[in-house]
């Protein structure tokens, strides 16, 4: 028998095993358990003052801590708990032996402030200039803070920690990082270079500065009160989105070499797409073109029919355009078939986890299949009638889920989209 | 099924030299170096060279919504647009693949300065900190700041619309941002690639990560292999952006290769042990399928250390390859290392000769005659090793 392929004749990705933290909590067997009923991960923020802050809750995961604490080393904590998970499920390889390379999804990394300020208080002149700042931060007593905050470092020691193969790979696409780690490792597999991707996305950004850098932006809720009921996607009275932390990681590996070690297969990885939207920095476009492409490229790229997608886990971050945008470009797509989808967004209970979302909807998505059971969106009291979704409010509800599309759209013009079955087409 | 071959059919430079080809082919003839020791004093960088960025950026509302590093990398991604030939060609452009390798963005450093100020003077309790930033920061800087908003801004300027992935890591992250669209294009996932970086030395707020580390290079520029007794690289700035597409697509629209981008190997050696660089050079070496031990290597030396002296290791192994450093003449231009590499290698190629050495030490040497093959070199300051082979098109 020859080796099972797509119907292009590619390798067929599977997905091996799923790890995963998010605001509510470390792992699937937790996370799905409190998302199938509905829980919010939403808190007003205790990790540091909230004076001057329009907005002051996100679904911060506080039950990791990291010491001395930065959003870098909390990320790749994040990542760390999320891939040990995964790989424990997966069995692929040995301790500290990942046979294949790795994919991370991250947020772009800075000094930050607490260790700013750290040296500010050691630099010996008064009212000092950048040159007096840059002398303190020489000399070897904070050599460790470049280690810590190169863009490279989080990489740098997952891909030690977990041996995975090769020069491992950072990415940034914005909100749609995760879906690109994810398809980066699809692409890998297909094109024969490796049978197993390591694919993690992170995001442990609740501070000060990038709080007040959305805000800035206005881009986040400020409906404080109570926390949980900020994130609403779909609903008319939405007004921005929550910022989260967590991180997904996912085993990738071609099907062939899943069966030939016998390893348990928890969907398939059956399409991937993006496509830029040049038409603002921050902003879609308003006819929808460039979400229209991406999903149709994914569809097309899956070899797949609108008809068989039968839930779409939504971008849905709540904030008053991406929601409606979202409708739009898949009522283009999917026309009369529309609103025989069930669609629900995740973010209303665990936030947007950024740079980590397209991982984490992800493998709820794949969690979706397994269950058979589509995970509410909350906060779903008044509906937007410009949204016509057929939007699973606050309850969860049973379905014959065959095929998910997981979309995710972000800054910068960044579409991507992929869809999630449960066996080979 | 064979992979296809890639060809780079598109060249965009803008750095501490100039701008465009001709002025680079010139001011390397010349041996010119654009270094500054006082700007940033005691820190040598190498500046930008004055441009009119409305050449390429035509909107002014565009250019004021970029940072410099944004303005530069934009730049040079629309010269080589037009040295391809597509530039405007929205069919081509809709579908073009784009790979960035980025870091960050610059800071506000006067606001920076006087949060630090004002909390080394003990005037800055944790709660000030959240009012001074909301009050204080520019709403657009963070656009100016995120990773992947150079790509961001080359989708809107340049109308580069198939896909947009940004790659971070310092060095390598250019490196691998080169190994993955030489993949898909040789696999037949991508026909036509954007892939570049863009680097602004013209920084003190970008400073302080490589001061932590000690990297820097001080008081006094020197080439990269006279800095024995004075190591650290000199931070450059640098846009540099390649048109890369598989030979069929180039053949299809009738445009001419400046060279071929036959293999791109990239390592992440296990820096703890000392040699490692040399060893993970070595490994890579045998993976390029070099012909010729005679040919020539343009590296992305940095000048610090260890790296740079378990580099110089390796070539001391080579010894009748004929070596440029890059760093010498634009300084270390981080995420753009590798794709001003493959520039220069591409340029030389398509002009038929190895530009002159410029180094008083001597290890560089003359080397006469047309390339055929030029093995472009990165090794990263901290982390990440690659190395590309380019060669004339038969």
């Amino acid at each position: 028998m020859t080796a099972p392929r797509d119907k292009f004749g590619r390798p067929i990705v599977v997905v091996t095993g799923m790890g995963i933290v998010t605001s509510l909590g470390g792992g699937k067997t937790d996370n799905w358990k409190r998302l199938s009923a509905g829980e919010s991960g939403i808190k007003t923020v205790t990790r540091f003052p909230l004076d001057s802050l329009k907005t002051t809750m996100a679904g911060a995961v506080d039950f990791v801590t990291v010491d001395p604490f930065s959003s870098t080393s909390l990320s790749q904590r994040l990542a760390e708990i999320a891939t040990e998970e995964a790989l424990e499920q997966s069995g692929i390889g040995t301790k500290g032996d990942f046979p294949g390379p790795l994919f991370l999804a991250v947020a772009p990394i800075e000094t930050e402030w607490p260790q700013r300020l750290e040296v500010a208080r050691e630099v010996p002149t008064k009212d000092f200039g950048i040159i007096d700042y840059l002398a303190t931060c020489s000399g070897g007593k904070f050599t460790h803070f470049h280690r810590r905050f190169t863009f490279g470092s989080v990489a740098l020691s997952l891909a030690e920690t977990f041996g995975t193969k090769g020069s491992p790979i950072s990415l940034s696409t914005a909100c749609a990082s995760g879906a690109t780690a994810i398809q980066l490792g699809v692409e890998a597999i297909r094109r024969g270079e490796t049978d197993a991707t390591l694919c993690i996305a992170t995001d442990g950004s609740v501070n000060p500065e990038a709080l007040v850098r959305f805000s800035l932006l206005s881009a986040l809720s400020t409906q404080n009160d109570p926390p949980q009921g900020a994130s609403k996607p779909f609903s008319k009275n939405r007004d921005g989105f929550v910022m989260a932390e967590g991180a997904g990681a996912l085993v990738l590996e071609s099907y062939d070499a899943a069966m030939a070690r016998g390893a348990r297969i928890l969907g398939v990885v059956a399409g991937c797409g993006e496509l830029t939207d040049s038409f603002h920095r921050t902003r879609s476009a308003p006819d929808g073109k460039p979400a229209i492409g991406c999903v149709r490229k994914t569809l097309a790229d899956a070899g797949m029919e609108p008809e068989q997608i039968d839930h779409i886990n939504a971008h849905g971050t709540s904030t008053p355009e991406n929601d409606k945008m979202e409708y739009l470009a898949t009522a283009a797509v999917f026309g009369e078939h529309t609103k025989n989808i069930p669609v629900s967004s995740n973010k209303s209970m665990v936030g947007h986890t950024i740079s980590a979302a397209g991982a984490v909807e992800a493998i709820f998505s794949l969690l979706t299949l397994e269950h058979q059971r589509i995970p509410p969106t909350i906060n779903y009291e008044v509906p937007d009638p410009a949204i016509p979704f057929d939007v699973v409010g606050n309850k969860a509800r049973d379905a014959k889920v065959t095929a998910v599309m997981s979309n995710s759209f972000g800054f910068g013009g960044q579409n991507a989209s992929l869809i999630l079955t449960r066996e080979p087409a | 099924m064979a992979e296809k071959e890639v060809w780079i059919t598109g060249v965009g430079l803008l750095s501490s030299l100039g701008e465009g080809l001709d002025a680079h082919w010139e001011a390397l003839g010349a041996k010119r170096v654009n270094a500054d020791e006082k700007r940033l004093a005691p820190y040598v960088i190498h500046p930008i060279a004055p441009v009119s960025f409305d050449a390429q950026i035509p909107k002014k509302g565009d250019q004021r919504q970029m940072e410099t590093w944004q303005r530069i990398g934009t730049y040079a991604a629309g010269l080589a647009l037009d040295s391809a030939g597509v530039k405007g060609n929205q069919e081509i452009l809709s579908r073009m693949d784009m790979i960035i390798a980025a870091g960050g963005g610059e800071r506000d450093l006067n606001v920076d300065l006087a949060i630090m100020n004002a909390d080394a003077q003990g005037k800055l309790p944790p709660a000030v900190l959240n009012e001074k930033l909301m009050n204080e920061l520019r709403p657009t800087l963070f656009l100016a700041q995120l990773s992947n908003l150079l790509a961001g801004n080359i989708a809107i300027v340049h109308g580069v619309c198939g896909t947009s992935r940004t790659f971070m890591g310092e060095e390598a992250s250019s490196i691998d941002a080169a190994r993955i669209a030489v993949a898909r294009i040789g696999a037949g996932q991508s026909d036509i690639a954007l892939v570049g970086a863009a680097h602004n030395g013209d920084r003190g707020d970008l400073l302080m990560l490589y001061s932590f580390g000690d990297f820097a290079l001080k008081d006094q520029y020197a080439s990269v292999w006279a800095r024995r007794n004075n190591p650290g690289f000199a931070i450059g700035s640098a846009g540099a952006f390649l048109v890369m597409e598989s030979r069929e697509h180039a053949e299809a629209r009738g445009a001419k290769p400046y060279a071929k981008l036959t293999k791109v190997v990239a390592d992440l050696a296990k820096r703890k042990q000392p040699g490692a660089v040399t060893k993970s050079l070595q490994t890579l070496w045998p993976q390029l399928g070099v012909s010729n031990d005679n040919a020539m290597l343009i590296t992305g030396a940095t000048g610090a250390e260890p790296a740079t002296a378990e580099e110089r290791e390796f070539l001391g192994q080579h010894p009748g390859l004929a070596v440029r450093a890059t760093g010498t003449t634009f300084g270390h231009t981080m995420e753009a290392q590798f794709p001003l590499g493959l520039a220069l290698a591409a340029l030389s190629i398509s002009r038929g000769a190895l530009y002159p050495a410029n180094d008083p030490t001597g290890l560089e040497v003359e080397k006469t005659g047309a390339p055929t093959q030029i093995v472009v070199l990165g090794v990263g300051h901290w982390q990440g090793e690659g190395m590309a082979l380019v060669e004339a098109v038969k």
